[in-house]
């Protein structure tokens, strides 16, 4: 660690939130703001993977700032899952960005610069939830996720924003308040400490059923991870503008949801206190019910956006589950599947958008015949899929095999249905899709006049993430090596 | 010279300054000496809490009598941080009070108006400051009667009732509060604290010992507005003018737990309190119903001045909470919510008298849109509900966790549930203006509302910040906090 990495922390934290102020500045001026904003971005991708090479040596950079309560600073402490999740959310920012400023205008969306300040302040919350070192720092900048992206669901300021933007509030403050404060403040009174720790800090300092309500208060407390039933606001936020849904719900906010449910695992509990006891079990069914029950409302839905959302809850329960299976080999299939997810998502809410965009149309039955007229979307859409599907030359298949190995590595039958019935689950809500995208001629009836392809920035975007789910597939040295060095030194 | 008079000069400032303002006829100087004797006090606390921060307890003999025969005044932790809430708050709001209370008080009434908060300054600093149980009645009596006064005079026809309403109540209150204190010179003979403290010992078993802690509690309560003692307080806090709901919400009842305090920890002692006269059963189950209650009430409610004096009440309620507890966290966590919650209400009630002074109401339905026009001050409102509710990198957040802390430390599960169900309960009623002023349009035919003026977001942003500040660098008050407490529970005085 050298005072370099630290100095890199602390700009990676501040350059979003000062870009935010540059871009309050900029209001009137809209080209100026959209530059201020690449800029950013492009600024925080360059300082949050400067320090990759440092992490993958066995570096652990830290930074301590100031003593918010007696005995506990906010602090931060670069490991590899946070590097992992860091890199994939500063990696999507600046395609988000590009692709936020076709939607943004081709849309004539209003309050444009409230959106992109919002935007920055998040992702600096995001970066503070993966760089934390400790269950405070979390604390702290999860909270400020769920505020600063309030504004950004509720954006279009309408009933039914306001509505699913209760509903999103509601339950991420209630899970958090109710259920998280009191485990934090559980763990600090058990175990002295809140630090997060290779081989969890717990062992010694609690019993078994203890531990079980324990795990449940954090597993239901950290709400972002949409576990059924604190999955609600998933679906109640898809009344965001398609960027939001991209990035937030594709990528940081749920992301650091099941970040956080993997580091407690790994760093409060420690797998191995985990695999000693069995009142942690009942997350594996949880887990194993929340994914096979989401494809299942997903293949319900009629609305674009909603399967998406149903689809992101069951795909969320796969990095849950990965952790749940205890072994280190699907606890690395869990921490790849943010980063495959995070790409593959993110192409199909961008692909969502830009058919709204340039077509108008949300509803899947409208979407018949689309593939002719919106080639290069409707391509890297069936990219997408193939990777929530988790078949090669998509990375959702990398994870998936990781995780399904762990499974079967421990003999759990349960965990191996539940891939496989969920993988033709998939299969059954994306394949028809396509294939009616492709194969089936458009209702003349339906299209007003003709439209093309989306905008360029949301052409360039969505080309480029689906560029990275394969290529992710082809060369998934990093994000293995990041995980390798997890679940190494979880030990 | 002039240092080693200052606990004197921090009760003497204001009380000379009030007549001086009643005396003057131009409404603006009236004002300006008010501000300034403000300015002045808070001076006077920020340089006490340096001295005893520095040397320990200052005690000062009035006239060289010395105690227990002449009146003692003693500022030790606990005392120089409540005084410097006191003078902080009153400081922020007198800036604030020329444009507000010109917009909602008739023009002959300023002299008077300024006059009587100069009083109610100088009561609430005496009561903290005296050593002297008689002199505490009346430093209690010189603020509550100025605190009637000052209800009144808003334009409001509910202000007198609430005022008198308040009146009858509050002299109730301190009625009770006289007897107690006179069974207790009864009892030993002498009126000066530290005295009582010691002569108290071996009469634990007295049944008039007993007679006066409960009477005092009572009186004590009714001030500080424990359920069912609080009646008073969602009028008085409604109905009265803003620049008086702003200070009294932020001071009056700070001060009245302070008293509590002072009487159960340095007076009774908390051993006698406790395990004798069984206080935490009856101060638990009180403040837990009062919280509940408080919270849910003020869902309902119409007019944002009365959702926020029921959210005081539930504050107020956790702050017994922590006292009952009966530790040293929970007395920290009761002491830096008194802080805490001064910063909260006094940026709200600010806030919100701002939004009067330009759309002239403060029915949630007339706030409608609000947000857009007047954003700066919508602004401070959001900031302060996040911190009513416990969002980490306010105040709030701070308060509560200790209290959360302290709960936890006892095992009691179901309490601490409580506590949090209520945060929750904070975040719909603030929410519900929230959604409001942000979401709903305009009205046509309501005020064109500009951007509330200078004077009044200042010092209204000034608290705010100060929110922010002590949210993230919490040094401060839980130093000071943290050693009245252990001051108070691990030694006697």
């Amino acid at each position: 660690m050298t005072p370099d990495s630290q100095e890199t922390i602390l700009l990676a934290l501040l350059v979003p939130l000062v870009g935010a102020c540059g871009m309050a500045l900029a209001w009137k001026r809209a080209n100026l703001r959209e530059t201020v904003t690449l800029f950013t971005s492009g600024l925080l991708l360059l300082l949050v993977w400067s320090l990759v090479p440092g992490v993958l040596a066995g570096d652990r950079p830290e930074l301590r700032l100031i003593e918010m309560l007696p005995g506990l600073a906010i602090s931060f402490k670069v490991e590899p899952l946070g590097m992992l999740f860091a890199c994939v959310a500063s990696l999507l920012w600046p395609i988000n960005s590009i692709y936020s400023i076709g939607y943004m205008r081709g849309n004539r969306e209003s309050r444009q610069t409230l959106f992109y300040i919002c935007f920055a302040i998040a992702l600096s919350a995001a970066i503070g939830v993966a760089f934390a070192g400790n269950l405070l720092t979390l604390f702290v900048f999860y909270e400020v996720l769920t505020l600063s992206t309030y504004p950004l669901v509720t954006h279009k300021g309408n009933d039914s924003a306001r509505q699913g933007g209760r509903v999103y509030l509601g339950i991420l403050i209630s899970t958090s308040i109710l259920l998280l404060l009191p485990a934090i403040v559980w763990t600090l009174v058990a175990a002295g400490t809140l630090d997060f720790t290779p081989g969890g800090v717990l062992r010694g300092h609690l019993e078994g059923p203890l531990l079980g309500l324990l795990l449940f208060l954090f597993m239901f407390g950290i709400g972002k991870a949409a576990l059924m039933p604190v999955h609600r606001w998933l679906p109640a936020a898809m009344v965001a503008p398609t960027p939001v849904s991209a990035l937030l719900h594709a990528v940081a906010v749920v992301k650091a949801g099941v970040f956080s449910i993997v580091k407690v695992i790994v760093y409060i509990f420690g797998i191995d206190l985990l695999q000693e006891v069995s009142s942690g079990d009942w997350l594996l069914y949880v887990a194993g019910f929340t994914i096979i029950v989401a494809s299942v409302i997903a293949l319900r839905q009629d609305n674009l956006k909603r399967r998406l959302a149903y689809s992101t809850v069951s795909q969320l329960s796969y990095v849950i589950l990965g952790a749940a299976i205890l072994a280190p080999i699907s606890v690395l299939g869990a921490a790849i599947h943010i980063a495959a997810h995070a790409f593959g998502k993110i192409t199909l809410f961008f692909a969502a958008g830009a058919i709204y965009t340039a077509a108008h149309k949300t509803e899947i039955s409208q979407l018949r015949g689309i593939g002719r007229r919106m080639p290069w979307t409707m391509l890297a859409f069936s990219i997408g899929a193939l990777s929530m599907i988790g078949v090669p030359p998509a990375a959702g298949f990398i994870s998936k095999w990781y995780i399904l190995s762990g499974a079967l590595q421990t003999e759990q039958l349960l965990a191996v249905l539940v891939i496989i019935a969920s993988t033709l689950l998939n299969a059954a809500y994306f394949v028809p899709i396509i294939y009616s995208a492709f194969f089936l001629r458009e209702d003349v009836g339906l299209t007003g006049d003709g439209h093309g392809e989306a905008p360029l920035p949301i052409v360039i975007a969505l080309t480029m993430t689906a560029g990275l789910t394969i290529l992710m597939f082809f060369m998934p040295e990093l994000p293995l090596a990041l995980a390798q060095q997890l679940i190494l030194t979880a030990k | 010279m002039l240092l080693s008079h200052l606990p004197a000069l921090q009760v003497v400032v204001p009380l000379l300054a009030a007549p001086l303002c009643a005396l003057l006829r131009p409404r603006h100087l009236a004002w300006a000496v008010a501000t300034l004797t403000s300015w002045v006090c808070l001076l006077i606390s920020l340089t006490l809490v340096a001295q005893v921060q520095a040397g320990g307890t200052l005690r000062y003999t009035f006239g060289g009598w010395p105690s227990p025969w002449g009146i003692e005044y003693v500022v030790d932790l606990l005392g120089a941080y409540v005084l410097l809430i006191v003078s902080l708050i009153a400081a922020l709001v007198l800036p604030y009070a020329r444009r507000s209370v010109e917009r909602e008080i008739d023009p002959e009434h300023h002299s008077l108006f300024y006059t009587a908060l100069l009083l109610c300054l100088c009561g609430l600093l005496g009561i903290v400051i005296t050593g002297d149980a008689f002199n505490l009645f009346v430093f209690l009596e010189i603020s509550s009667l100025s605190t009637y006064t000052l209800i009144s005079f808003g334009r409001d026809r509910r202000a007198l009732t609430a005022s008198y309403q308040y009146l009858i109540m509050g002299t109730i209150g301190a009625t009770f509060f006289l007897i107690g204190v006179g069974l207790l010179y009864v009892l030993t003979g002498t009126l000066n604290m530290a005295d009582l403290a010691e002569r108290i010992v071996p009469l634990a078993e007295s049944r008039t010992l007993h007679t006066a802690f409960a009477f005092i509690l009572v009186g004590v309560s009714l001030k500080l507005a424990l359920f069912p003692l609080h009646l008073w307080l969602p009028n008085a806090y409604a109905h009265a003018p803003s620049v008086v709901s702003a200070f009294i919400a932020s001071t009056a009842t700070k001060v009245a737990v302070y008293v509590v305090v002072r009487f159960i920890f340095s007076l009774f002692g908390y051993r006698f309190a406790f395990d004798q006269m069984q206080l935490d059963w009856v101060l638990l189950p009180l403040a837990i119903i009062g919280i509940f209650t408080a919270s849910v009430v003020a869902v309902f409610q119409e007019n944002v001045k009365r959702m926020l004096a029921y959210s005081s009440l539930a504050q107020i309620g956790y702050m017994m909470l922590g006292i009952s507890l009966d530790s040293v966290t929970g007395l920290t966590a009761s002491l830096l919510h008194l802080f805490n919650h001064a910063l909260m209400k006094g940026a709200l009630f600010m806030a919100l008298g701002a939004v009067f002074y330009r759309i002239g109401s403060v029915q949630l339905g007339q706030m409608a849109g609000l947000g857009r026009q007047m954003p700066w001050t919508l602004g401070a409102v959001v900031a302060g509900g996040l911190s009513l509710i416990g969002v980490p990198l306010t105040v709030g957040f701070i308060s509560k966790w200790y209290l959360i802390l302290a709960v936890i430390e006892q095992g009691w599960w179901i309490l601490a549930a409580l506590v949090l169900v209520t945060s929750l309960i904070a975040l719909v009623y603030m929410w519900r203006v929230v959604e409001t002023s942000y979401f709903q349009p305009r009205p046509a035919g309501a005020v064109i509302a500009g951007e509330a003026p200078l004077s009044l977001i200042a010092p209204t942003w000034l608290l705010v910040l100060a929110n922010l500040y002590f949210g993230i660098d919490t040094g401060f008050t839980i130093d000071l906090a943290g050693s009245a407490a252990a001051a108070l529970i691990g030694g006697e005085p």
